[in-house]
């Protein structure tokens, strides 16, 4: 076998090698987005009958909050920005990363200071390469949040939003929205002060546009506010992780699905030429045995 | 017999839906009963067991962990952080967790825990 031969048959044996990873993490990533979506769905009916349970409280009574009272001249704001712990999920952290840099850019505009709070590795790593400030991280979880830690990164948020002194006034969420399979878009939304006329249910129906009864609530509106409140930003938060979760696996899916169909294409191509030089072989092999023929019948025919 | 609607639902899943004829549950202010008819209301619930009668004279319950229970048209809903099926829990895990915050003096996961045993116990003496 030829040294060109060679080299094509050993890269082609790379590029399946590669392949067969890329096709692997493909089919890894669609399985995982049905799961994904089912969690988003599992946690619907409970997002909503909070929802609707704020909604009720807030228009049944005039109950004030920290958490719903807004600050007229909000000095510092916190982001929570969702990325993936992992790679190769084509644009999808980079993303969400380069929607809160916007927004960061935004709210340093209107004169605030502003707090990065990191969901997964990769954003916590662009940051921490740019010496940019982090308040605080988790990572671990990004693929498969559960409502625990949802309800640990919502604790810490609350806490810095209700602080004294040195708090946040304002807190936005950057996220990555599941449109589709096909289209996953990076959304930040202010989550905190709460605007209650704001509230909607999971098919987007504003909660308003229901009649609520005459609730007796008990230990009463402020307590069951106090309590409700939280409960709903962590409900908002963990929405936002299985979002994100969904978003991950279906830009995972859609990168290795390209890069499959990639290196399908150079296998195609590196046989085509692997072919040709093959054949090339061949034809000088043939020709060499013409030439040494020929040129052996020439010698003896002339010694006779 | 009349009736009411329940839905339990935890923050990741619903645990269970169905007709009841009377729900007992641990709100901020001491058990309390709710039956068809009952005026609207809107309560925190504590740590601790629910127990529902179904309209067949069957008996669920359920541990929960914090959350709400409100009431409006003879729907009950029950929100709860955490809530599992007396029949879902495991009783070894809970009697080590019981054991592990005894030793660590958490009254907060004992009482989670002493409130498993209680659900996971409660469905055997009805059986």
């Amino acid at each position: 076998m030829g040294a060109q031969l060679r080299v094509y048959k050993r890269r082609i044996r790379s590029v399946t090698a590669t392949k067969k990873i890329t096709k692997a993490m493909e089919m890894i990533s669609a399985a995982r987005i049905g799961k994904a979506q089912r969690a988003v769905a599992a946690s619907a009916p409970y997002a909503d009958e909070l929802t609707r349970a704020v909604t009720a409280v807030a228009t049944r009574s005039n109950a004030k909050h920290p958490l719903t009272t807004e600050n007229p001249n909000a000095e510092r704001a916190a982001v929570l920005l969702i990325t993936a712990d992992r790679g190769l999920a084509g644009g999808y952290s980079s993303n969400a990363i380069k929607a809160s840099l916007t927004l960061t850019e935004r709210l340093r505009g209107e004169g605030k200071d502003v707090v990065t709070y990191i969901v997964g590795r990769k954003g916590l790593s662009y940051y921490t390469f740019r010496n940019l400030a982090v308040g605080n991280s988790w990572t671990g979880f990004s693929d498969k949040p559960t409502y625990g830690d949802a309800k640990t990164v919502a604790a810490e948020l609350i806490e810095a939003f209700t602080a004294e002194d040195g708090g946040v006034d304002e807190l936005h969420v950057v996220s990555t929205e599941f449109v589709s399979m096909l289209t996953q878009d990076a959304v930040e939304a202010r989550l905190l002060p709460l605007k209650l006329d704001e509230v909607q249910l999971s098919d987007q129906t504003p909660a308003k546009s229901e009649i609520f009864p005459l609730y007796d609530f008990e230990p009463s509106a402020e307590g069951v506010l106090d309590a409700l409140l939280p409960r709903y930003v962590e409900s908002r938060i963990y929405n936002a992780l299985l979002q994100s979760a969904a978003s991950e696996h279906a830009a995972r899916r859609r990168a290795m699905k390209s890069a499959t169909d990639n290196a399908g294409e150079l296998i195609k191509s590196l046989t085509r030429l692997a072919n040709s030089a093959r054949q090339a072989e061949i034809t000088q092999e043939i020709s060499e045995i013409v030439g040494g023929a020929n040129a052996l019948a020439d010698a003896s025919r002339g010694s006779e | 017999m009349a009736e009411l609607h329940v839905e339990l639902v935890a923050a990741d899943r619903k645990v269970w839906s169905g007709a009841a004829t009377i729900v007992v549950a641990r709100t901020a202010s001491g058990d309390t009963g709710i039956m068809p008819g009952h005026t609207p209301v809107l309560s925190v619930l504590e740590t601790g067991p629910v127990t529902i009668r179904t309209v067949d004279g069957g008996t669920v319950i359920a541990a929960v962990h914090g959350g709400f229970i409100s009431f409006a048209d003879n729907k009950l809903s029950l929100l709860a952080e955490i809530a599992e099926l007396a029949d879902e829990i495991d009783v070894a895990r809970a009697e080590r967790a019981l054991e592990q915050a005894k030793s660590d003096l958490d009254a907060h996961a004992e009482r989670r825990a002493e409130v498993r045993l209680f659900a996971a116990r409660g469905l055997k003496a009805h059986a």
